[in-house]
């Protein structure tokens, strides 16, 4: 109760700072590459948890930053349906890759979480509330896709009816360090989605990386009072007009160099009609029902709950993890799974990440980062999908109607 | 009134005792596995033998003779309920795989006075033989698991076993894609969860050894075995372990040798 009130009087004072931030963002200044770890040092000094890019296990994750010498320096992603490796860069560019399988989502809606505790005491039973954690949190290096997707969750689990305390409460103690993307992998589709390349909003400071004859160095965008504050506390200087120039030539070009896109015009519609389209039993052919796509993705918010009880049956706890509607158990009801075909979850995720998403949040649940792409092991791309899910249906097919909608 | 402690009892059928030794393993909680309950049956535990019914039964190993047919029989009317533990009882583990051989013929083979064997054509699962009230895979089962299933037993709550695809626990745990980042070929995406994708943790593909998930797209994970350079040989021989009797892993073992005779 009391997180879920300081939640909202963060959210206040959040929506104040924006208005200010507004005029600061103008004006962007200039972070030399050498002083990049000034800015982790500073944020590690004020108290945050500094979560950002980092080289694991052969992939970019997102793990804890104590110096800028944990950024993946010097190396790239190479990404395509199925397919991701990591190999080395001619330059020592420090944010020049693009999402990698981990994302934010992780530290705001943790993938296990104590909801409540329960004691067996003499005659009652106690409940015991988990408390939030509040503790400073800096999400480093976050794309603009990554912004897009926490606006999203901010729409689903901090602003709607039933907001969530524990994410409110990770959220509201977030700073976000947001990059602006100097290149796209061939899975990334954000531009026709209209979430990036460069971010617009959503941050407190966002860098631009510019390598050349001029040095290598960062132009920073300020979204917040506080990115302004860090931006003080550096003693960072304006940018000049060059490098400003620059930075939105580069995020400019991007844009212009995304090849792939995803038609969004009469999308909803379209899919709010295909539910007999003989291609979901195409796609649920090749589809794994691995669950990967919704744990990949940043939008993703299912979650099942468990009763975890002590051996002497004295305690219990209740967690929260992350599920997914590819898992049968995910639909299952009194005797079985309500969508107990791999075509019906398929059908089922799709159509309500790109079409009734739109009837419950008044927006896309797709930010178009294309992880979902990228980490399917059997390479299935959802544009492609989509692009023969707009190929006519038969008027036969049509009129099979609901008693073989596939379930 | 102080409740009856329930009475445990385990049993084995054809196996290495390895499930077993996954409840003895339990080590930090087995003092209070025993206060717990009153172990009324277990010879890997104690040489005291308590006679039936009793509240749960943990039932490890498949059924390879006659004998243990109707053993398995007996034991179920004993046992309110019935859980088998392990790859063995609950799928005919890893013995499995005479069952598409000439049972005779290996006999010969492998014992030198091949007249004392007195053994069926095929390893079975439990439940091919009797109700089973819950399954738990693996080889060798997760002894937290284990202690989980007890635990609600004793208590009365459902027990969880939940059945999705272990991608969805490499996922949860923050654990890199080796098929996607690496290529290495992973069964994760078909099997069963249970080991906290404890093979991909340490970087190596899913084995299987929990048996099909309960959505195993084989046909689909073919298409990406494929694709990883896997011949039609190597993805039965993948299939040829700990579940090759349970479906449908038996069927694309066999299907998979078929088409590499061709």
């Amino acid at each position: 109760m009391l997180a879920t009130l300081r939640a909202a009087l963060e959210r206040r004072s959040r929506a104040r700072v924006h208005t200010l931030a507004e005029q600061v963002e103008r004006q962007s200044y200039l972070l030399p590459r050498a002083r990049l770890d000034d800015l982790i040092q500073l944020l590690i000094a004020r108290g945050y948890r500094v979560q950002g890019p980092t080289l694991r296990d052969g992939a970019i994750v997102l793990g804890p930053l104590r110096s800028d010498r944990d950024l993946p320096i010097g190396f790239t992603d190479e990404q395509r349906a199925g397919h991701y490796r990591v190999v080395p860069r001619q330059d020592v560019a420090v944010f020049g890759y693009v999402v990698g399988p981990h994302s934010f989502k992780a530290e705001l809606l943790r993938p296990a979480q104590t909801l409540f505790r329960a004691k067996r005491e003499a005659k009652r039973v106690r409940f015991i509330a988990e408390a939030v954690d509040d503790s400073p949190l800096c999400l480093f290096g976050a794309r603009a896709c990554d912004l897009a997707a926490i606006e999203v969750q901010d729409g689903v689990l901090r602003d709607s009816q039933h907001p969530d305390a524990f994410y409110a409460a990770r959220r509201a103690a977030s700073c976000i360090v947001a990059v602006g993307c100097t290149q796209s992998a061939p899975t990334c589709f954000c531009a026709s989605m209209g979430t990036g390349p460069a971010p617009t909003r959503g941050y407190d400071l966002a860098l631009t990386e510019l390598i050349g004859d001029a040095g290598h160095r960062f132009v920073v965008a300020v979204g917040t009072r506080l990115g302004a504050d860090l931006v003080g506390e550096l003693g960072l200087a304006l940018v000049p007009a060059d490098d400003a120039d620059l930075a939105r030539a580069a995020l400019r070009d991007t844009r212009r160099n995304m090849r792939k896109s995803l038609e969004t015009t009469g999308l909803q519609e379209m899919l709010a009609a295909a539910a007999n389209h003989p291609h979901w039993d195409d796609v649920a052919a090749r589809c794994l029902a691995c669950t990967n796509c919704t744990q990949v993705c940043p939008t993703c918010f299912c979650v099942g709950v468990e009763d975890r009880v002590s051996l002497d049956g004295s305690e219990t706890e209740r967690v929260r993890h992350w599920d997914s509607c590819f898992s049968a158990e995910y639909s299952k009801l009194h005797g079985g799974a309500v969508r107990a075909s791999v075509r019906a979850r398929y059908r089922q995720w799709l159509t309500h990440k790109l079409s009734t998403w739109f009837d419950q949040f008044g927006r896309s649940g797709c930010v178009g980062c294309g992880r979902c792409i990228t980490f399917c092991p059997a390479a299935i791309d959802l544009t492609e999908e989509v692009q023969a899910l707009r190929a006519p249906v038969s008027a036969r097919t049509r009129a099979r109607g609901d008693s073989s909608n596939g379930n | 009134m102080k409740q009856r402690k329930k009475k445990l009892a385990v049993f084995k059928f054809a196996s290495c005792d390895g499930c077993q030794l996954s409840l003895l393993d339990c080590e930090d909680e087995l003092l209070a596995v025993a206060g717990a309950v009153d172990i009324a049956h277990f010879l890997e535990a104690s040489s005291r033998i308590r006679r039936g019914p009793y509240d749960v039964t943990l039932v490890e190993g498949s059924v390879t003779t006659e004998h243990d047919a109707l053993r398995i029989q007996k034991i179920r009317e004993q046992s309110k309920i019935l859980v088998t533990i392990g790859a063995c009882a609950t799928s005919g583990g890893i013995q499995a795989l005479r069952n598409s051989r000439d049972i005779a013929e290996m006999v010969r083979v492998v014992y030198a006075s091949p007249q004392y064997i007195s053994t069926l054509d095929t390893s079975t699962a439990i439940s091919d033989h009797v109700h089973v009230d819950y399954e738990l895979r693996g080889c060798p089962v997760n002894k937290h698991q284990l202690l989980s299933v007890l635990t609600s037993l004793l208590h009365g709550q459902v027990p969880r076993v939940p059945s999705h695809p272990v991608c969805l626990d490499c996922k949860r745990s923050g654990v890199v894609c080796v098929s996607v980042v690496d290529g290495t070929p992973c069964l994760g995406p078909v099997t069963h969860t249970g080991c906290d994708a404890l093979c991909p943790r340490y970087g190596r593909g899913c084995f299987g050894c929990y048996g099909p998930s309960d959505t195993p797209q084989v046909a689909a994970q073919a298409l990406v075995l494929r694709r990883q350079g896997q011949s039609d040989a190597q993805i039965a021989a993948g299939y040829a372990s700990f579940n090759v009797g349970m479906q449908p892993f038996a069927q694309e073992f066999a299907k998979g040798l078929a088409k590499d005779k061709r």
